[in-house]
């Protein structure tokens, strides 16, 4: 597949936003500016910017507790995204919900989901819908490959392939299932071998390369779209932070993240983008100053919203 | 008027909501071409299609999710959990995702879901066929909960279950499935969230649910020709309880007899009579009884099953003690 310099340049910037705003709320979980969990995908950047560029806008994607970078690359505005982080008023849920259940409607992010694997059988849902609806839209599930150990996996993987469902199953085989190495909870290397019982095709792809990310989906979209049913896609990738922010990750199997900092998507992808003359060091600079000013206006936004009152805790409940 | 069974009555509801709103689907173990165990969706996939009639695997946990999924991208589905014991398959699904996404999500999404299934004892049918678990669902923010008892309620009720824009858990006691009455050939629904008073009365109130109200309607007519007058109320739905009924009605007759199938121990009875204590307590002459299931698993074997399920003469012995 050949890619044009804007469509190159479009992946190299929705990495770098994706990491801008993730080393900042890094920092500011550090510092203790937001409360509770936070979970970063830091290292696993091109997925995101891969699976979500051949997505239009009524496009679903759902997603798990890792899913500030598939938010970002489905267009969610950034400003509530973090205000949503420090639980402001303004934030995507008022405050009320947290990292782990960021979720747009407007564009088509059917939500973080905190319980992991949950979010397979109601992406599985919306594929559903899209079919008894007849529309031509598809979903775009990412999940970790330590939910396929969850039994709702298994149900959806079947349903979507026996009704010819238009799901992309996107699988971030990060390596670490919480804080569990892979070879401790598969009897397989490839996470994308349990496609084949399911008779669904399993593609495995460099997760670290946007665009293997996006040829893959590209083409389980295109099929989707026609009424072909189901893809699974297996991203191989590597989260350079713990589990959770604060995880000392003392379980990483020794020297691991050091070959894994060598395949380091932003720096290769943009070395590559230099060598086919697309963009320059002044270019990069000018990108890495864009998306951080994006994420600073973000950060402001949230510091300067207020906290919700104690009237939203029983807001939203029933319709 | 015409005559339904409950099981007709839910067939009819399912049937007319399907025709009039082409968003309304159900999904669910044999709910296509068998139609059902209990003939419940018998005859709809002929006339809806096997799309909006989707016989699904034995995969409960992930049909409910599908639900979720559907009715936040613009579907209304129906999902079929046949019995109740399989609620332990899709309590992540029930109340992590159908009963806080809304709430998480800041009402930017409704989910009109509604879950049928059956409840009770009555038909041997043993400890994983026969458990009453409405108190679990009734625990959750966001869910509603209906416990239909006439045909005539149980198709009113299931349409308005089908109309409402919040998870609906709607259970279906599986003794009474046959049980016949009056309906109206006209179309009507009945509102949730609205206890229906069976008998008025002036010495006791019994709060009974289901089966149980039919029961102490039955010892009420009795108790009749001894000068006790009862006062039955089914709550029909009892998340969001409809209190008020209730409380009036104590406040009326100063007793509160409670009456359900599922285990007394930390049970709907139990909160009935804690609600009504906060809210009337001056006015009861007398301590609030419960006559409910002991707290064991319901056996099999009929004699024991019976045993099992409170009768009729546990509700006239309740009703004598706080009358005494």
């Amino acid at each position: 597949m050949k890619f044009t310099k804007e469509q190159c340049l479009n992946f190299y910037r929705v990495m770098a936003q994706i990491r801008a705003f993730e080393e900042m709320v890094s920092k500011k979980f550090a510092e203790g500016a937001m409360p509770g969990f936070v979970h970063v995908s830091l290292g696993q950047e091109a997925v995101a910017a891969g699976a979500c560029g051949p997505l239009r806008k009524d496009d679903y994607i759902i997603t798990n507790h890792r899913g500030h970078g598939h938010c970002i690359a489905k267009g969610v505005d950034m400003k509530p995204m973090m205000a949503e982080l420090y639980g402001k008023k303004t934030g995507l849920c008022k405050g009320k919900s947290g990292s782990m259940h960021l979720s747009d409607m407007e564009h088509g992010m059917l939500g973080a989901n905190a319980i992991v694997g949950a979010g397979i059988p109601i992406g599985t849902g919306a594929a559903y819908s899209i079919k008894l609806r007849k529309t031509d839209q598809v979903v775009v599930i990412f999940h970790g490959e330590g939910s396929t150990g969850n039994g709702v996996f298994h149900e959806s993987m079947n349903m979507a392939a026996l009704w010819k469902l238009p799901a992309i199953y996107c699988c971030e085989n990060n390596l670490y299932a919480e804080m569990t190495h892979a070879s401790l909870h598969m009897p397989f290397e490839n996470v994308a071998e349990r496609a084949k019982g399911y008779n669904i095709p399993g593609v495995i792809v460099d997760g670290n390369d946007p665009e293997a990310v996006y040829q893959a989906v590209d083409e389980a979209v295109k099929k989707a779209r026609k009424g072909q049913g189901p893809t699974f896609i297996e991203c191989k990738t590597y989260r350079w932070h713990g589990h959770y922010e604060g995880d000392p990750a003392k379980y990483r199997i020794p020297g691991e993240l050091e070959e894994w900092m060598k395949k380091e998507p932003l720096k290769v992808y943009g070395d590559k983008l230099k060598k086919l003359g697309y963009i320059n060091e002044a270019g990069m600079e000018r990108i890495s100053q864009e998306v951080q000013a994006i994420v600073d206006d973000a950060v402001k936004f949230a510091e300067e919203s207020s906290s919700p009152g104690p009237e939203v805790i029983f807001e939203d409940l029933y319709a | 008027m015409k005559q339904l069974n409950n099981a007709r009555a839910i067939n009819e509801a399912i049937k007319e909501e399907m025709q009039r709103d082409e968003r309304v689907c159900v999904l669910g173990e044999d709910v296509g071409y068998s139609g059902g165990p209990f003939t419940l969706t018998r005859g709809l996939i002929e006339e809806f299609g096997e799309w909006r009639l989707r016989d699904t695997p034995i995969s409960e946990a992930s049909m409910v999710g599908i639900a979720v999924g559907a009715a936040m991208t613009g579907l209304r589905p129906i999902v079929d959990i046949m019995f109740m014991d399989f609620f332990g398959l899709i309590m992540d699904q029930v109340f992590n995702q159908a009963g806080k996404t809304r709430w998480m999500f800041a009402g930017k999404v409704n989910l009109p879901i509604v879950i049928t299934t059956l409840t009770g004892a009555g038909l041997n049918a043993g400890p994983q066929h026969s458990s009453s678990l409405e108190a679990w669902c009734c625990h959750i923010p966001g869910i509603k909960v209906v416990m239909p008892t006439t045909p005539y309620e149980t198709k009113g009720l299931l349409k308005a279950s089908i109309r409402d824009d919040n998870p609906v858990i709607f259970c279906i006691h599986k003794g009474m499935l046959r049980l016949k009455a009056d309906i109206p050939e006209e179309e009507y629904v009945i509102p949730l969230g609205k206890a229906v008073v069976r008998k008025e009365g002036k010495d006791v109130t019994v709060v009974a649910v289901q089966q149980m109200s039919l029961k102490a309607l039955s010892v009420a007519q009795k108790l009749e020709g001894e000068g006790i007058s009862v006062e039955v109320i089914d709550p029909l739905t009892l998340s969001p309880l409809d209190l008020a009924t209730i409380v009036e009605s104590v406040k009326k007759t100063g007793r509160l007899v409670i009456v359900h199938e599922a285990v007394k121990k930390f049970g709907v009875g139990a909160e009935i009579a804690m609600s009504v204590m906060e809210e009337a307590f001056d006015y009861l002459d007398a301590p609030v009884v419960r006559v409910a299931a002991p707290f064991t698993h319901v056996p099999f074997t009929p004699t024991l099953e019976k045993a099992f399920v409170p009768q009729e003469e546990d509700i006239l012995k309740a009703i004598k003690g706080v009358c005494a």
